[in-house]
């Protein structure tokens, strides 16, 4: 499974892209597996702050209905508008044009809170 | 106790991913929902069933017996024919959704049906049809354990059968029934399906099982048949305007509210189980009825979701089913209205997480395959 190392991981299968003031969110290869043919992404709009933890949208596959949490606090300066019209990305592309929001973060001190690659591909493997 | 299919090993060597259903551990997808729900449509898929429940009845009475006992008239069927049925509750409400198919007479003057029922409700069905066949001189036989049952299902279904038997496909038409070999193996092969395609289910020993499975899917790789799993069976089914025990029909949901009253056949001869329920609805109308919805707006329906009137306000219903349909790429679902609203052309709006979602009504199926 893809597990790229520059990231960081929830254990809800989200990650970060730590891009300095602002990080970037999608979910993992794994979730969007397990999911299935993802056909719809909802996804909030910019201005709207989030805190760590709290769902800020919902992917939805063909069968089922899956919440996002915000793996860190922050205001959300850009979401993913190609989803909309291509929420297929999230199953070819998770850590690319599957992007979801990105976020300017409140405190980057949270993101040492998340696991690393190597602590999420051991989440995986416990699974 | 989760039951198993004898073709699990084979669907696990296929890279199934697996759900539990009516108590089965069943393959829900196997490379993706969306390409085999597109290969059915196109050209075939070959599902597992062995999950769906085979209950015999056969003797001189068999079809007295199932005529008091269901809201059909299989005394009306010819040998090799079928018809969808349901058994119902004394208060008229569904207990399950059934095919009745009627093989030849195993002797003169005795007849013999195969009863098809869902999983989740084979047990209930077998224990309703023996007491509701005492007093009939009628034999029940539960053969679900004993039986493999799989289908094929798509425009290029006949070809690929066709391939695997002398029978005459031609000579069998929608909802027709006939012995055959298959593979080799003595089969029954029936002109059904839940797909809203042309198909066949052929039932074999469980035995037979994984023999008649690899056949069918090597008669069909060179068309480009697919395993399929619950997950597309479903969106199939409901794109073709198909009930799902469950969701569109329950305890408390009778036939005439699910828009299937013809299968209500309350002019045959004698009594049967929620007759007089069944003929007080009928007089009166339902006090709500099956629709189909396309959803106008961002998001899609799901099962439970509640449907309000078009200018919101309370919730007049609520979604059984639905999905992004993938062969017309929008969201359709079925729910259950009042019938001041469920006439097509009228707006409504789904409660769709904290959003009021707009929605049309339709008329069902969303999709009927060209003949």
């Amino acid at each position: 499974m893809d597990v790229p190392s520059d990231l960081r991981y929830t254990d809800d299968h989200e990650w970060i892209r730590d891009e300095g003031e602002t990080g970037t969110i999608g979910i993992t290869a794994f979730a969007s597996e397990q999911l299935g043919d993802i056909v719809f992404v909802e996804l909030p709009a910019p201005g709207t702050r989030l805190a760590a933890g709290q769902a800020f949208g919902v992917v939805e596959s063909v069968k089922a209905v899956s919440d996002l949490y915000a793996p860190v606090g922050g205001e959300v300066v850009e979401a993913n508008g190609e989803l909309a019209s291509r929420p297929e990305l999230v199953n070819a592309d998770p850590y690319g044009g599957g992007w979801m929001v990105r976020l300017r973060l409140d405190d980057r001190a949270e993101l040492e809170g998340l696991r690393d690659a190597a602590a999420y591909g051991t989440l995986l493997a416990e699974a | 106790m989760t039951r198993s299919s004898p073709l699990a090993d084979r669907h696990r060597a296929l890279g199934a991913r697996f759900t539990e259903f009516g108590g089965w551990e069943m393959p829900v997808q196997y490379g993706g929902i969306i390409d085999e729900h597109r290969a059915v449509r196109a050209r075939a898929g070959l599902f597992d069933l062995c999950h769906m429940g085979e209950l015999w009845v056969e003797g001189r009475q068999a079809g007295e017996a199932l005529a008091h006992a269901l809201v059909g008239d299989p005394p009306a069927l010819v040998p090799g024919r079928a018809h969808y049925t349901m058994i119902c509750a004394p208060d008229g409400g569904v207990i399950d959704d059934l095919i009745v198919y009627r093989l030849p007479d195993p002797r003169p003057g005795e007849r013999r049906y195969l009863v098809v029922a869902n999983a989740a409700n084979a047990e209930t069905v077998a224990a309703e049809l023996r007491t509701r066949l005492h007093g009939f001189v009628a034999r029940f036989d539960d053969r679900t354990a004993e039986t493999a049952l799989m289908a094929v299902q798509g425009p290029a279904s006949a070809a690929i059968v066709s391939r695997l038997t002398d029978l005459e496909l031609g000579a069998i038409g929608y909802y027709a029934i006939a012995a055959a070999r298959v593979a080799g193996h003595e089969a029954l092969v029936a002109r059904t399906g839940y797909t809203g395609e042309d198909g066949f289910e052929v039932f074999v020993p469980v035995k037979l099982a994984g023999a008649l499975w690899d056949a069918l899917l090597a008669a069909g790789a060179d068309v480009g048949l697919l395993p399929c799993g619950l997950g597309a069976r479903d969106t199939l089914r409901l794109e073709a305007g198909m009930p799902l025990y469950g969701n569109e029909l329950d305890r408390a949901t009778n036939p005439y509210e699910a828009g299937l009253g013809r299968v209500v056949k309350l002019d045959k001869p004698g009594d049967f189980v929620g007759r007089a329920a069944l003929v007080r609805v009928a007089a009166s109308g339902p006090a709500r009825r099956l629709v189909g919805l396309i959803v106008r707006g961002r998001g899609i329906a799901r099962h439970g979701y509640p449907v309000h009137r078009g200018e919101g306000g309370a919730a007049i219903g609520t979604v059984t089913s639905g999905t992004l349909s993938p062969t017309l790429g929008v969201p359709i679902a079925m729910a259950y209205l009042p019938p001041a609203h469920a006439e097509p052309g009228t707006m409504v709006a789904v409660g769709i997480r904290d959003a009021l979602v707009p929605a049309e009504v339709v008329p069902l199926p969303f999709y009927r395959r060209v003949a």
